[in-house]
């Protein structure tokens, strides 16, 4: 095993969520939700990996690698 | 009977019919009861919501389950500095509240929330390519509400002062002028302080007024709300009556024979 070998297996496996990273804990959108308390039937709620949406339909299906970026957001008060 | 005379046309913008020409903010209430009260004191059947990231420090009530029913929701593109961003921003709010309506907002400064008229109309037509029903909060400028509208904008969104600011309509002539001009619906958003201004947004032609400040953070946002209301609806009367031409000197109303004494 070289070096470099070594140090990459050393490192835990991380995503972005809301711009700041976190282990690789969530098979799935839907888990990743569900760790945050929020249910698949929650109003008003969206979701992005990698700068697509993904459909609430879509959240148990869709799996999350190590280094993908996700976006969770909900409709707020606005102008 | 008809009672033409006495109330407001209906607005028709991409296909959808408002009874109320007052498009409301939700942001800045003293709280989520007065919120609701002044929506029901304006009469208003759209309201506008931001799309944040979630708190990691917990929610409080969701926006969507206290509005209900009460009106439609447009969601805002609010803060997006690029069409990226701001394309992105749509698409999850039309994913979070089940519309294809936005206020498509792409600002060029963060402290003068001035928009930036490039990714504004870039923005406009990948959206309106998405199937977007776009409305862009923009300058009061007619050439590019008229760039906006050619690139399928549902209706133009000129602002009135900056957001905010409570200044009033700041160039009324060209607010006239890009009325008079459109292809679509002309809604003055921003810069709206009381209700006498929101009327002049009405008298000048617009087809409706989106505010949200000079309600959210009047001493009375409810009894503002429906000053709002009031105006808006005096304002779109007054346009459709159609106001005196301006003179330079007095014209008596009272007959002019027949004086006592003479």
């Amino acid at each position: 095993m070289t070096e470099s070998t070594a140090a990459r297996v050393a490192v835990p496996e991380t995503i972005t969520v809301n711009g700041s990273a976190e282990p690789l804990a969530a098979e799935t959108i839907a888990a990743l939700l569900a760790a945050r308390n929020i249910e698949s039937g929650a109003r008003g709620i969206a979701v992005a990996l990698n700068g697509r949406v993904v459909p609430r339909t879509a959240w148990d299906r869709t799996t999350i690698a190590a280094g993908d970026a996700v976006e969770i957001v909900r409709a707020r008060p606005g102008g | 009977m008809t009672t033409d005379h006495k109330t407001t046309d209906p607005l028709v913008i991409a296909g959808r019919s408002f009874a109320s020409r007052l498009f409301l903010g939700t942001a800045g209430y003293p709280n989520r009861q007065v919120m609701l009260d002044a929506i029901a004191a304006s009469g208003t059947e759209m309201v506008t919501a931001a799309i944040r990231r979630i708190s990691l420090a917990g929610e409080e009530e969701s926006l969507v389950d206290l509005i209900g029913d009460r009106a439609h929701f447009l969601p805002n593109t609010a803060g997006c500095q690029t069409a990226r961003d701001a394309v992105l921003t749509a698409e999850l709010a039309r994913e979070a509240l089940g519309t294809t309506w936005i206020k498509l907002e792409v600002i060029g400064d963060r402290e003068l929330l001035y928009p930036d008229v490039e990714e504004l109309l870039r923005a406009t037509e990948t959206l309106v390519a998405a199937g977007f029903t776009v409305l862009p909060y923009c300058n009061d400028d007619p050439i590019t509400c008229r760039k906006l509208a050619d690139a399928g904008a549902a209706a133009v969104m000129p602002l009135g002062a900056p957001i905010g600011s409570g200044l009033g309509i700041c160039n009324p002539h060209m607010i006239e002028t890009i009325c008079a001009r459109s292809a679509v619906p002309v809604v003055l958003d921003a810069g709206i302080g009381t209700a006498s201004e929101a009327a002049l947004a009405m008298e000048l032609g617009c087809a409706a007024v989106l505010l949200n400040t000079a309600v959210s953070k009047a001493n009375d946002p409810v009894r503002m709300a429906a000053a709002m209301r009031a105006g808006v609806e005096a304002g779109r009367l007054a346009s459709r009556a159609g106001r005196i031409a301006r003179k330079r000197h007095a014209e008596p109303s009272s007959p002019q024979l027949g004086l006592v004494g003479t």
